[in-house]
């Protein structure tokens, strides 16, 4: 399947962006994602859910996602509406949970440096592109390895093996 | 080869690996615990797998939010005992019959030199003690390999800490790593295995090497790890478990080395809200505190009850502050009862509590109100981390918390230790 290119508005988020601030630990007795969108990044930014509403691809410095590997961070944030992540680096757990339910993480070496929050930017991930269309930049995207890329072509994990069977 | 590139080429049934291959390794123990296990076990109904591939390999362990705090979180559990027993999961550690996960594999036996451990926890990397390549994944994985018993990984590079001289109390392993992730910082080893080795580490029981490979995860490390030796052999020996001893070659490549001295290092702290925004205790001394928690799969272990209550014995912790303890398992829990370590702790004003990670990530038994200040001993500091968006934590020592406890306020070990 070929990916399309996703077009939207940039919310702008720093370094070190944790699990812990993306969906506090003591939400997650609660099972649904519906209720934990409620609190999504509360801890770190209470306009957050405010600037989500416009602005639905993140870009961020490094290491975003570090700390827990609760795969509910990625989940809230693709429930809160979050359309892809484009950040200098990601901590290893959130990236492959990301990838893992279909919401793309994709690595930008420049990627704070070229856009600002309500830029709008077009990611093209079989071009390896990711395009700051209010300023006229274009940046280049990491190539994604075997199997992360078949992954995410498929929409995810769990509809890679019900397709493929096994690994 | 380093040790992390030998286990994943004989999981893989390669004759050698480097790093930046892709390989599907055979995982020789899974993890789940309540909190990660649920989403798990729906995504694996909803892959469509039947029947778990080695119900053997598989441990469920409780201990983020035990006993059930409330509702929603006794349902998590009662659905996954319904798992356990549906799959007949033996390896199954209810609230009381164990504690901590990363504790429990290393203590039980289940985390074994040149195996591979998945968990779905981060710090799964802690097994990385006994020579384990321990990596910690999200449910959605977990499912697949609860289905698989197979998961693939990019062979990392690693990095060599080489740590010389010796630890002497009142410092202890903690104060090293922390001094380590101040240098990396929090994302310097970001997709890389950490490799501890030197005579500092020759001579740390494997409870202190624990608390190293533990906070691998904090430098953005896969994993951390340390080459099985004589102290490991004997571990398993007292288990009466066999082991394969797997280490690395003399001539291994590492991406870099850091050699630092352990007679150098002052106890150290790391302050609100990045673990790697590390410092001597001295230069924070005097911040006032609320709230001293001893525990977590970092320092919940005999070596750090002990510490600990050679400073407190005999004196009272501040009338302002709470101290919390919680052993890291029950058998901990019990030989600290028979060491005498309990009547003592209780004795100087601690509220001794069941093994749990509640504190360490503000679930429950001791979540922090607005603008209160916790010195711990677990591992992370971030915003919001043990209650309150406005609340602080400062990571440190099993000595120093101790200390602290005693002062009221962010305290040198040394001042207590004589």
């Amino acid at each position: 399947m070929e990916l399309n290119a996703i077009v939207g508005s940039v919310l702008k988020l720093g370094d070190d962006v944790d699990t812990d601030a993306i969906i506090p630990a003591r939400y997650l007795a609660s099972m649904g994602t519906s209720r934990l969108t409620e609190h999504v990044m509360e801890n770190f930014d209470p306009t957050f859910k405010m600037r989500l509403r416009e602005n639905r691809i993140i870009v961020a410095g490094r290491n975003f996602g570090c700390g827990s590997s609760r795969e509910h961070a990625p989940l809230v944030l693709k429930a809160a509406g979050v359309q892809a992540i484009v950040a200098e680096s990601f901590a290893r757990i959130f990236f492959r949970n990301s990838i893992n339910i279909g919401l793309p993480a994709l690595e930008a070496p420049n990627a704070s440096s070229s856009f600002n929050e309500g830029d709008r930017a077009r990611i093209d991930i079989d071009r390896l592109e990711a395009t700051n269309l209010t300023r006229g930049v274009c940046i280049g995207i990491r190539e994604l390895s075997e199997p992360v890329l078949s992954i995410l072509r498929a929409g995810g994990l769990v509809k890679y093996l019900k397709a493929k069977g096994e690994w | 080869m380093t040790l992390s590139e030998k286990i994943l080429a004989k999981s893989s049934s390669r004759a050698s690996v480097s790093p930046g291959e892709i390989v599907t390794c055979d995982i020789d123990l899974l993890m789940l615990h309540e909190i990660t296990g649920p989403l798990a076990v729906q995504v694996f109904e909803e892959i469509g797998f039947k029947k778990v591939w080695r119900s053997e390999k598989i441990a469920v362990i409780f201990d983020h939010n035990i006993p059930a705090s409330d509702v929603n979180s006794a349902e998590q559990m009662k659905a996954m005992r319904s798992f356990v027993q549906k799959q007949a999961i033996e390896r199954f550690y209810d609230v009381g019959r164990g504690g901590i996960a990363h504790q429990i594999l290393v203590q039980e036996g289940l985390a074994k030199p040149g195996s591979i451990v998945v968990g779905a926890d981060s710090h799964t990397c802690t097994a990385g003690a006994v020579g384990a390549f321990a990596v910690g994944v999200g449910s959605t994985e977990a499912a697949a390999i609860l289905g698989t018993g197979r998961m693939w990984f990019k062979v990392p590079s690693t990095v060599r800490i080489e740590v010389m001289g010796e630890v002497k109390e009142p410092i202890t392993s903690k104060d090293i790593v922390l001094e380590v992730i101040g240098r990396i910082g929090a994302s310097g080893a970001l997709y890389k295995a950490v490799e501890f080795s030197g005579e500092a580490i020759s001579k740390m029981s494997i409870g202190a090497r624990m608390t190293l490979t533990n906070m691998a995860v904090e430098m953005g490390a896969k994993t951390g790890l340390i080459d099985p030796d004589e102290v490991t052999c004997e571990y398993f020996r007292s288990l009466n478990e066999s082991i394969e001893v797997l280490t690395s070659d003399r001539d291994a490549a590492y991406e870099r080395t850091l050699s630092l001295n352990s007679l150098e290092i002052e106890p150290k702290i790391a302050a609100p809200f990045t673990v790697d925004k590390v410092m001597d205790v001295k230069d924070v001394e005097g911040e006032r505190i609320d709230q001293a928690f001893l525990g977590s799969c970092t320092n919940g272990r005999l070596e750090d009850l002990r510490i600990a209550t050679r400073i407190l014995e005999g004196r009272k912790t501040h009338r302002r502050v709470r101290l919390l303890v919680n052993p890291a398992s029950m058998k901990i829990y019990k030989q600290a009862v028979q060491e005498g370590l309990i009547e003592k702790l209780i004795d100087s004003g601690a509220a001794v509590c069941c093994p749990t990670c509640g504190p360490c990530l503000g679930m429950s038994q001791g979540v922090l109100a607005a603008n209160e200040v916790c010195i711990s001993t677990s591992n992370r500091n971030f915003v919001g981390r043990m209650g309150d968006r406005s609340s602080k934590v400062y990571l440190a020592s099993s000595a120093t918390v101790a200390a602290s406890a005693l002062a009221g306020e962010i305290t040198d070990p040394r001042r207590f230790w004589n």
